[in-house]
């Protein structure tokens, strides 16, 4: 079997409790996550949540910005925590990111042909100006860019699905295995918006880079994704195959989710009916055990409480839930 | 031109549909000085707000939503400034008046629910303290049993529990405090309330529970509102019609049913088509182009560079907004 890109093994990630007033005092905010990143064929893997369920934890602790509590990240079959020099300059060089905001991602007092130079000089890519150069246009080029276009200019001159565009050429250049890109088109407007879903799949499919796609927008998961992982509040509520999974949701966190995208029909209404939301006092009480969704859960039953569910199997090609609606008893009873 | 024409047939609607006007803004002019030249951030917009009617602003970050709004609440800061037109808030003109007046205008006929608004709540203070300041700036000191039972009862006209009328801030969730915003924004009885971007910051389970409430809030005080967003889908679900800004101009106004089954212009055709789905898998489709420079726009039609369907008049002429079908206007050249 070949060696996975990327292996994420029981990531968790609890913040707090070191510090002098915060003693005691910790949040969860990964639980166990499990995640493995093929190396052939190129996939993009959507991990979706609302604010605060881990997900950019997740791409933190992928990029190395924080430091695991337990568990490990492979990369290639190392673990990144325990990698020498060399590795890790690979590593860094592989692994490349898109930010949510395109507009604080540059200096403004340079022209935006810096990003690209302190590319080229960080990791010595180029021997000579023309040889940079060249890979410069070619990375614009990818993008859809050119570079006598652009690179005089400075950042405020550019619109956000520029900015972000040139963040994706940057990354490219660096001939990654996998971009991180978290919330890369939130801040892009809507007209612009597909010119940077569209690059995402011809670096996938031309290019063969991994995507590991950070979002709260279930629509354009759906529009590109190929696997979906679910969190809530930093434990996966459902994974799998993106169309299966939001066209036919199983765990009640995701219904419910999936139910309240506003549907661009002023004919058809919102679906479902009335929720309720709790206050952040009850939300944490109702996570110290068992199910942290059991609080809002229209399903709720006296086992949730006792401990946290495991993922079960739910449909075909790995889509799996963690909720006891559907563990293999209840299954034949039904 | 365009201007007498709108408000001929601004009056008209209002006899024929038999529909009062809450807000009228004419050829509305806000711009930015800057060390070359002023930016138009909005250059001649008009519309109108029927009362007890969500109108949608919608347009890219840029277009001059936000501006419109300000400048509408009389807050526009500087470098910016209002150059010309007319804000008609049953029928006085906001633009003419004084400080002290615009005081008792705000808030008590037109609140703001700004963007981010769970941000702007007070952290020290309790929620009944903070929604107490807002009646009693205005109204002056009142009978602490009122006031209480008043409080509580638009806690509970938001669909929010009697218990946190003693709370701080920090202990509500994110859409508990925009609700709490709405409660603060209708405390006087508004005639009109702008919301910019109201659920921008919440996630999608919340942002309903927030809609829902705007929806309700319109329905049982019979308020008029500017809904200020980009989220199609929302605007969509909450707004009864649409006014759609490119480049700080007006290019389309229509009942939201009309822009989403049979948008004119091609920007907002454009915008339509963009909208992602999560019913069918699509191709993406695509768009070139950036917005030219505010601060010299090209003679002729302001989308003229994005445009597919870009003619030789749309580079000489610059088209007027006007009605096409009953509420249906458009500033397009393809349709003279």
């Amino acid at each position: 079997m070949p060696e996975p890109l990327l292996e994420i093994k029981n990531a968790t990630k609890i913040y707090g409790g070191t510090g002098f007033f915060s003693k005691g005092r910790t949040t969860v905010a990964l639980q166990d996550f499990n995640l493995t990143i093929d190396a052939k064929p190129a996939t993009i893997t959507t991990i979706a949540g609302e604010s605060g369920s881990g997900k950019t934890t997740l791409a933190n602790l992928v990029l190395g910005f924080i430091k695991i509590t337990s568990g490990q990240v492979l990369y290639k079959g190392v673990d990144v925590n325990t990698m020498n020099s060399s590795q890790l300059f690979e590593y860094r060089r592989e692994v490349q990111a898109v930010f949510q905001d395109p507009y604080a991602v540059y200096n403004p007092f340079y022209r935006v042909k810096h990003i690209f130079d302190m590319v080229l000089k960080n990791f010595k890519l180029a021997r000579s100006k023309e040889e940079g150069r060249a890979l410069v246009e070619d990375a614009l080029n990818v993008v859809g860019m050119r570079g006598e276009e652009v690179l005089e200019k400075y950042p405020h001159q550019l619109s956000g699905g520029q900015r972000q565009r040139m963040m994706v050429a940057r990354a490219y250049m660096l001939k990654p295995r996998l971009i991180v890109a978290d919330e890369p088109v939130s801040m892009v407007d809507a007209s612009l918006r597909a010119m940077i879903l569209d690059i995402m799949l011809r670096l996938r499919d031309e290019h063969n880079i991994s995507f590991l796609y950070i979002t709260h927008d279930l629509s354009t998961a759906y529009q590109i994704g190929d696997n979906i992982h679910l969190l809530y509040q930093g434990a996966v509520a459902e994974r799998g195959n993106t169309v299966k999974v939001i066209e036919n949701p199983k765990h009640p966190y995701v219904q419910l989710l999936i139910d309240s995208i506003p549907v661009p029909d002023p004919t058809v209404k919102w679906g479902g009916e009335e929720i309720s939301t709790l206050d952040d006092e009850q939300m944490r009480a109702n996570i110290a055990s068992g199910c942290r969704f059991y609080g809002r859960c229209p399903h709720r039953m006296d086992r949730c409480l006792e401990k946290a569910p495991p993922l079960y199997p739910v449909g075909e090609a790995g889509h799996e839930a963690a909720c006891y609606l559907y563990t293999p008893e209840t299954e034949a009873v039904r | 031109m365009t201007v007498q024409m709108e408000r001929r047939q601004a009056a008209q609607s209002v006899t024929a549909n038999g529909r009062a006007v809450t807000l009228e803004v004419k050829n509305l002019k806000v711009y930015y000085a800057t060390p070359t030249g002023d930016v138009r951030a909005v250059d001649d917009v008009s519309f109108h707000v029927y009362k007890g009617e969500i109108l949608g602003l919608v347009g890219e970050s840029g277009c001059g939503k936000t501006t419109t709004a300000m400048a509408i609440l009389r807050m526009v800061q500087p470098p910016g400034r209002i150059v010309g037109g007319q804000v008609l808030l049953d029928g006085i003109d906001l633009v003419g008046l004084n400080e002290s007046a615009l005081r008792d205008v705000r808030w008590n006929t037109l609140a703001l629910i700004p963007q981010g608004a769970m941000n702007s709540l007070n952290p020290v203070m309790r929620i009944h303290t903070q929604i107490a300041e807002a009646i009693q700036t205005h109204e002056g000191r009142q009978p602490k049993d009122k006031l209480k039972q008043r409080i509580l009862d638009l806690l509970s006209m938001v669909g929010l529990p009697s218990r946190i009328y003693d709370m701080y801030p920090h202990e509500l969730s994110g859409g508990m405090k925009q609700r709490v915003c709405i409660a603060m924004a209708i405390a006087l009885h508004p005639s009109l309330i702008i919301a910019d971007e109201p659920t921008s910051a919440l996630d999608v389970v919340v942002q309903r529970v927030v809609g829902q409430t705007l929806l309700d809030v319109k329905e049982r005080m019979d308020v008029s509102m500017i809904l200020i967003g980009h989220d199609m889908g929302l605007q969509a679900q909450l707004v009864d019609r649409i006014a759609v800004m490119y480049a700080g101009h007006m290019v389309e106004v229509a009942p939201v049913e009309a822009i989403f089954s049979e948008p004119l212009h091609p920007y907002t055709q454009l915008l339509i088509e963009s909208i992602p789905s999560i019913k069918e898998r699509k191709p993406l489709k695509l768009t070139e182009g950036i917005t030219h420079d505010l601060r010299n726009p090209p003679p002729g039609c302001i989308f003229q560079e994005r445009c597919p369907k870009v003619m030789d008049v749309c580079r000489r002429d610059r088209p007027p907004l006007r009605q096409l079908k009953p509420e249906h206007y458009v500033a397009c050249h393809l349709y003279e």
